[in-house]
Formats: C-alpha cells, structure tokens, sequence
C-alpha cells in the first residue's frame, strides 16, 4: 500500500530552505566567498573565536554613598545655619560606614527645633535618631541606599559606554553582571592594545574644589602636626603641588576639608586653551547654575582664604579667593598636554560616579581565535564524516537514510544559531560536534529494533513500524535528560560554556525532528519503491 | 554487517570482576587526589578559573628555553611564577608556554601581574615580543574564583538530582539511586583520570563532566527501558536472567552509539587544538566508562537490592514504573 507523501516531503523541505536561509541569509553569489561572508554575517562568533577582551569591573558603590552622605552634611550645616540653629559640628563618625551621619553639640534648648528641621527637610531618605549626648544621628535608609547603588551601577554602565565608544570598537558590550553584586560587563572585541583601554575606563579623574585648612607642608607629619596630631574627621591630606601658590614644583601635602564646594557634574564643560600672557596651559570651566549660585556665596564669604583644585586625587592648584566668583572660572597649573586631554574627555563624558576595579581579565589574542576556528571546523569535519562513513558500512541502504537525516540535522541547528541571535563559541563547536554523535544515536536505536523485527519474521512495513514505535520513548527519554543538563550548564556556565549549552541544545531539539520524522518519511518513500517480498537495506 | 547477532553473555554472573575493575580504577583515582591534595592542597589541579589568578598564554618566536625564562622572572623580582610549556596532542612542543602567577589577595595588584611578565620577558629573554606574541591572558580575582567554585559544584549537584528525580518519576526510586550511582562513579573516575595524568580542571571541563553525567544516564536509560519491558512481558524468568537478556538484547545498540559518539569526541581530541583538550580528555574518557558503568553498576546494584529484598533468586517482585508504555 502505497503512502502518499507528497505533504510530507513538502514540509522537509520548506524545513531545509527556511534553515539555510538562517545560515546563509540572502547570499550574493553562490561562490565560496559569497557564502562565507553571508555565514559570517548572519552567526555570531564569541570572543574565543574573534579574539577580543572580556572584562568583568566591581563598582566601589560605597564611594557614592559617601558623597551622597557628604552633601547632605553640607546641606544639614547651611539649614542649621539658616535657622540659626547653634550646633558643634556635622560629622560621619565612622569611615567604614559612610551611610551614617551625626549632628553634634547640639543647644539642649534646641534639640526639639533641630529634629523638626531635619524630620521636615530629609526624613525621606534617613532614618532620624536622638542621642545621649546632645546629639543627633542619620542612618540612610536602605531602600534609598539600594536606589542609590543602582543608580550609580547605571551611571557607571553608560559612563564607560560613552568613553568606549570614542574607541570604535564594534560591536562592544556593555553590561551589569552577576547577581546584583554591582559589577559591569564589558566586552571588546578585536581591542589589541588593552593597557589603554582598561586605563581609559578605570580613570576617575574627578574634579574637585576643596577649602584649604592648611598647607603646603613638605610631609604628612607637619601637616598632621599643624591640626594637633589628629585630623578630625572632616578633613583630609592630599599630596599634590600647588605650583603658583608655593612657586615650586616639590611634592606637598595639604590639609583640606574633606566636603568640596563643588565637583564632578558640577563642572557643565572645561576646555583646555593657553593663557596668552604666561603661555601656560590652563583650563576655562564653566559650572552649572545650581553649582554657581554655590560657588559665589562660598567665594563671597570667604574672600583671603585659599581653595585647592584636586584633579585624581591630587592637588593640582592652590588658589588664593581675592573677589566672589559665579560661575565661570579659569584653572592654571602645570598641567602637561596629555594631563589636559585626559581631563576634557573626562568632564565631557562625565566623571564616573564611583571608583572601578578589575575582578576579572580575559583576553582571547586574535591569532589564537582564528587557530581555534581552524581547529574546530576541522575537527566537526573530519568527525561528520567518520560517523557518515561508518552508517554507510553498517546499515547499507539505511545508512543513507541516516546520513540524509543527519545533514539535515546540522542544516537546522546552524540555522537556529544563524536565526537566535545566539554566539558560537569555541566549545559550542565541540557541542555541535557532539551533537553528531548523540544525533546518531536516535538512528540506530531505530534501525537496531527493525534489525530485530525482521528477525523475528515481520514484513519490511510492520517491521519499520514498530521500530519507529518501540524506539520513541527511549529517544525522547534520552533526549530530555542531556536536555535538561546542557539547561543547568546553561544557566551556571560563563559565556563559552553558555555557547556549548545551547549548541547542544538546539542540535538534540533538531534531532527530534530529523531522526523521527524525517527518517521516517524516507523509509517510507523507500518502502513505496519496494517489490513485493523485498526487504528494506538494513 | 552486523556485529552483535546473538549475544548471549552472562553480565551478572561476571559482576565480581567489574567490582574487581572499577576499584582498581577507583582507587588508584582516589590515591592520586589524596597525594595532590597533600601536596598542593587541592584533590585535582586546578585550573586559573577556579585558582584565581593570573595566566598568560605567550607564543615565542623559537621554541621556548623554560629554565631561561624561569631565569628571566627570578631577574625581574617574580619568584613564584608558575611556568608550563603546552604540548600537541603528539605530545611535541609547541612554541606556546603558559606563564601563571599565584592567587591575589589584593584585587588591585590583579591586574599589574600580565604587564610585569611582559616585563619581564621583554628586558631579560627577548627584546621582540610584543602583544602579538600573548595568544591568551586570563586573569581572575579571588572573588570570581570562588563564586566559580561554588557555581560549579551547584551545578553539578543540581544535575545529579534532576537526574534522581526524573528517572523517580519515569521509573521507581532503586532505579534512580542506581542511576546516580553509576555517574557518581563515572565522575570519581574522570577526575581521578585527570589528577594522574596532572591535567586542569577548569570551566570547560566541569561542562564536560556534567555532560557525561547526561550521557551516562542516556546509557543506562536505556538499559533500564529494555529491562522494564522484559519485566512487563515475562513474570517468572528470574531476574539476573532478566537483566542479563535485557543487557545482551541492548548490547549492540549500546556499542554503537558509544562507539560513534567516541569516534566524534576522539576527533575532537586529535583535532580540537589545545583549548579544548581537556575537554575533550574528560569526554573521552566519560563515554567509554560511562557505557561500562550502565552494565557493570547501574544493573548489578539494581539486581543486589532486589535480591536483598525478596531472599534468594526467587521470582521477580521489582513492579514495573506505574505508566510504563509501549
């Protein structure tokens, strides 16, 4: 009895177009060159096959939490202040936890006014409690300090895309990673310098304008003896060299308050020119409105005293307050023309929110990736073949059939790869690879039952069916099993283990199809062709 | 062709020697972990994922003079490098050597490491060698090592137990233990395979390694199928003559497949180049033990607790899986 498979086949091989054209894509020609560019375009490559770096950064996100806690302390003295509140100081008692900020010295007459200023003014953010001591403590609230962190994750992400993309790499990414450990992924394929790179995202160049308490003292026990050998706690050294103010290059230290008057986003742009009378290099700046209202009643009521500007952490400039400044200003200093570069580009990307370090490096040369390649493909090569080979030798005409099956097999889970998106990687070669191995297997569990039946005297088209029958849910068990451990690979593994997941994966779903169906369809188109008593080549 | 016709060989009679066999192996694994472990503190060497660490991957213009470059680093103030040619698969040297430095504790001084080895190669071997020359750079924190680590060891727990609760599900419990058995020693014996032959563990291989564990449940899949089938169709054959038809009836089938997926990852061995191969050296030897297991433990164990159920080789009481179709 004749099947009509007309349907059947049809749907093969509208599979087959479908799939190549995942592969493929619309080539331009059908010569080798064309397809291989048309492969090329259409399959990702990992950064093991592409050569490239693959860096995995740690946002130090307590450091915006303190300068979060900085300005609001700046912020509680003006409101004091302006309520002519009497208070000793405002302070961050404890360095290891910047999240906590206490008022000190408080008038016991007061302490009820004070509470009701800061409850009206930051009761949203901190948690408020009353001391012992005159004085009363600010505890951030956790909610606010997570929304903070992932704020600054987000900053950080874009700040490091603006300053990769003035690399041109193509095709880079970046993103958050891991589990909420505010850490960023960044990918660079194809980078060969990488010592400039990873300097040119990790670079913090913040710029800062701190009140002078004292300076320049030639070391830190001078400057540390001037406050009476202990710093309190809102101040800070820093090295630096304020060349015009000491009229020399020698390194110094200075004693700052620790709290700038302004910093970092403050700063609407800076741009680098020389100073037509001293041919030095300087840098014009121009604040934001906010900041310059700031910066005028600062420089107002501190006119004689000095500020220093602090580039990186270093004093660059000590300059002396001789009249208010608004908003416009100008940085002198010996800056060199590499120093001066570096700082523009930083204020014209934006000044990272918070310090980055690596956790994790790992650069693929691109001479090794294009060996693996090699490798890869001819190990896939030579391993298809050897398994073709031997179907051929040991099921004859069936072998046919397994080979047909699959080709197919590797057509669609290329074509997968192609449609998904998804990258291929080193060991996602090995998985294709072992996908033939495994693939074939569903073939000869088939052919191995239909070897049994006909023993057992069936006749060819009985004996095809209960092969197809009894062998199914060993296929499928067997399939679902590896299935189910490439998906915890998949989700446990790192990027070329995720690639050897989802090779394995997509190849065995295919597999499904191809060794079932589809093999199924050319016995039957095989049994059609049969006279009558003959058996199938098994 | 055709090789397997009419099996009919007596599995479990031979099952003192599989017992005899796979604690040979087992042990000689064992003792190999325990004398790493008192020598480097850990069972297996491990590779820089799980180490942390820095690894430099430098390919020489000439073939390389190890005792020179370990001269070079001493030189440049680096005492503790760690210094590795790597191989082709015929065992010849290749131009490429594998340069480590220990495990930071300071995450910033992670980074420092692959400069001051291009350092020092530059001022005291060769003056040449440039970026080109570093093929692969992997430089991990201790963090990330650790959370790796652990990851690792998730994952393969979370594997095995799937495995447990599936074959529960599709067959009975003792089915399942025997199963997870069988894997458990197919691992013990790759990663004893690979702490003899002083081979890496890194990422890659944990991902082979829990690919076998996949593979050798296949295996025995199907082995249990084939005995679960025989069980619903004769009730009064004694259950070692079961299991031992069962075994000879799968045995061709069993053969081949392995035997095809050994030719594919024997490629991959020879040809996949030195990134994969300890990859593939752990799914070469998975497969092959990963087969014998389904025959010499998965089925012994399953006829043993049977046995010790019911006395002595009476008839078959071990039920069929409640949904068992055909």
């Amino acid at each position: 009895m004749k099947k009509n498979l007309n349907g059947r086949i049809a749907l093969i091989v509208a599979v087959l177009v479908i799939f190549i054209y995942g592969i493929f894509g619309v080539p331009s020609g059908l010569s080798g060159k064309a397809l291989l560019a048309g492969i090329t375009q259409r399959i990702h490559l990992g950064l093991d096959l592409r050569g490239g770096a693959h860096l995995i950064l740690q946002v130090h996100v307590l450091e915006a939490v303190s300068q979060e806690t900085d300005d609001t302390a700046a912020a509680i003295q003006q409101a004091l202040k302006a309520g002519n509140l009497s208070f000793s100081q405002v302070i961050k008692p404890d360095p290891n936890r910047p999240q906590v900020i206490q008022v000190q010295g408080i008038a016991p007459t007061h302490t009820s006014d004070v509470r009701s200023l800061l409850d009206s003014k930051f009761s949203n953010e901190y948690d408020i409690a009353g001391g012992s001591d005159n004085s009363l403590t600010l505890t951030m609230k956790p909610a606010f300090e997570k929304a903070l962190e992932d704020k600054t994750d987000q900053q950080a992400i874009e700040t490091i895309r603006d300053r990769v993309d003035t690399l041109g790499v193509s095709e880079p990414e970046i993103a958050p990673y891991g589990l909420g450990d505010n850490q960023i992924l960044v990918e660079l394929p194809g980078i060969e310098d990488l010592d400039r790179v990873k300097s040119l995202i990790q670079e913090t160049a913040r710029l800062e304008i701190h009140p002078v308490v004292g300076g320049p003292f030639p070391d830190e026990q001078a400057a540390l003896a001037s406050v009476g050998g202990n710093l309190p706690p809102d101040q800070e050294l820093l090295h630096g060299s304020g060349a015009m103010a000491s009229g020399s290059d020698a390194d110094s230290v200075y004693v700052l308050q620790r709290v700038p008057v302004v910093a970092g986003s403050d700063f609407r742009s800076a741009d680098p020119s020389t100073n037509p009378n001293t041919g030095q290099r300087i840098v014009n700046f121009t604040l934001t409105n906010e900041a310059g209202d700031k910066f005028y009643e600062y420089t107002s009521q501190n006119v004689g005293r000095s500020m220093a500007v602090v580039l990186g952490n270093r004093v660059r400039e000590v300059a002396n307050i001789k009249s208010a400044i608004r908003d416009r200003g100008e940085i002198e200093g010996s800056f060199s023309q590499d120093e001066v570069e570096i700082l523009s580009k930083m204020l014209r990307t934006g000044a990272l929110p918070a310090s980055l370090s690596y956790l994790e490096d790992r650069t693929v040369g691109a001479s090794l990736g294009a060996d693996s390649i090699k490798e890869g493909v001819t190990a896939a090569v030579v391993g298809v073949l050897l398994v073709m080979a031997f179907m051929l030798v040991y099921y004859r005409g069936s072998g046919v059939n397994a080979d047909l099956a699959l080709f197919l097999n590797l057509v669609i889970l290329l074509g997968f790869m192609g449609f998904s998106g998804a990258t291929l990687t080193l060991p996602g070669i090995a998985g294709v690879i072992l996908t033939i191995g495994m693939g074939v297997d569903s073939n000869v569990l088939i052919f191995e039952r239909i070897r049994e039946e006909i023993r057992a005297g069936k006749a060819a088209s009985a004996a095809v069916d209960q092969g197809f029958a009894h062998a199914w849910t060993t296929i499928f068990d067997t399939h679902v099993t590896t299935i189910v451990s490439a998906a915890i690979l998949f989700l446990f593994g790192t990027g070329p283990v995720k690639g050897f997941a989802i090779t394995l994966t997509f190849g065995l779903a295919a597999n499904l199809f191809t060794a079932v169906y589809v093999s199924r369809v050319i016995f039957e188109a095989h049994l059609n062709h049969l006279k009558p008593g003959e058996m199938v080549s098994i | 062709m055709e090789l397997f016709r009419n099996v009919n060989v007596d599995w479990l009679g031979k099952k003192w020697y599989f017992l005899g066999f796979s604690m040979i192996f087992s042990v000689a694994g064992i003792i190999s972990m325990s004398m790493h472990w008192a020598q480097t503190g850990s069972p297996v060497p491990l590779g820089v994922d799980f180490r942390g660490g820095t690894q430099v991957q430098v390919q020489f213009n000439q073939a390389p003079d190890l005792d020179k470059i370990r001269a070079a680093m001493s030189a440049s103030g680096i005492h503790d490098a760690h210094i590795q040619p790597i191989r082709n698969v015929d065992q010849a040297q290749s131009n490429d050597v594998l340069i480590s430095l220990p495990e930071q504790t300071n995450e910033s001084a992670l980074d420092a490491g692959r400069e001051q080895i291009m350092d020092a190669l530059r001022s005291h071997y060769d003056a040449t060698l440039g970026t080109k020359n570093v093929r692969n750079v992997q430089v991990v924190g201790p963090t990330v090592g650790r959370q790796l680590e652990r990851q690792a060891g998730l994952a393969t727990l979370y594997s095995m137990a799937g495995m447990l609760v599936y074959l529960w599900f599709r067959f009975q419990l003792i089915y399942g233990v025997a199963a997870v058995v069988a894997c458990f020693h197919d691992t013990l014996i790759t990663v004893g395979a690979f702490a003899l032959t002083n081979q890496e563990i890194s990422l890659t291989v944990i991902a082979a390694i829990l690919t076998l564990v996949g593979y050798s449940m296949n295996d025995t899949i199907v082995v249990f199928d084939r005995i679960r089938e025989n069980l619903r169709l004769t009730r009064r054959e004694p259950l070692p003559d079961l299991v031992n038809r069962s075994i000879n009836q799968t045995l061709s089938r069993t053969v081949l497949t392995s035997g095809l997926t050994f030719l594919t990852v024997l490629s991959l061995y020879v040809f996949g180049g030195q990134v994969l191969r300890g990859f593939s050296f752990a799914l070469v030897i998975g497969i092959l033990i990963g087969t014998y297991s389904s025959i010499a433990v998965a089925a012994p164990m399953l006829v043993a607790w049977q046995e010790r159920r019911t006395g002595q080789g009476k008839a078959v009481s071990l039920p069929a899986a409640r949904r068992s179709r055909v």
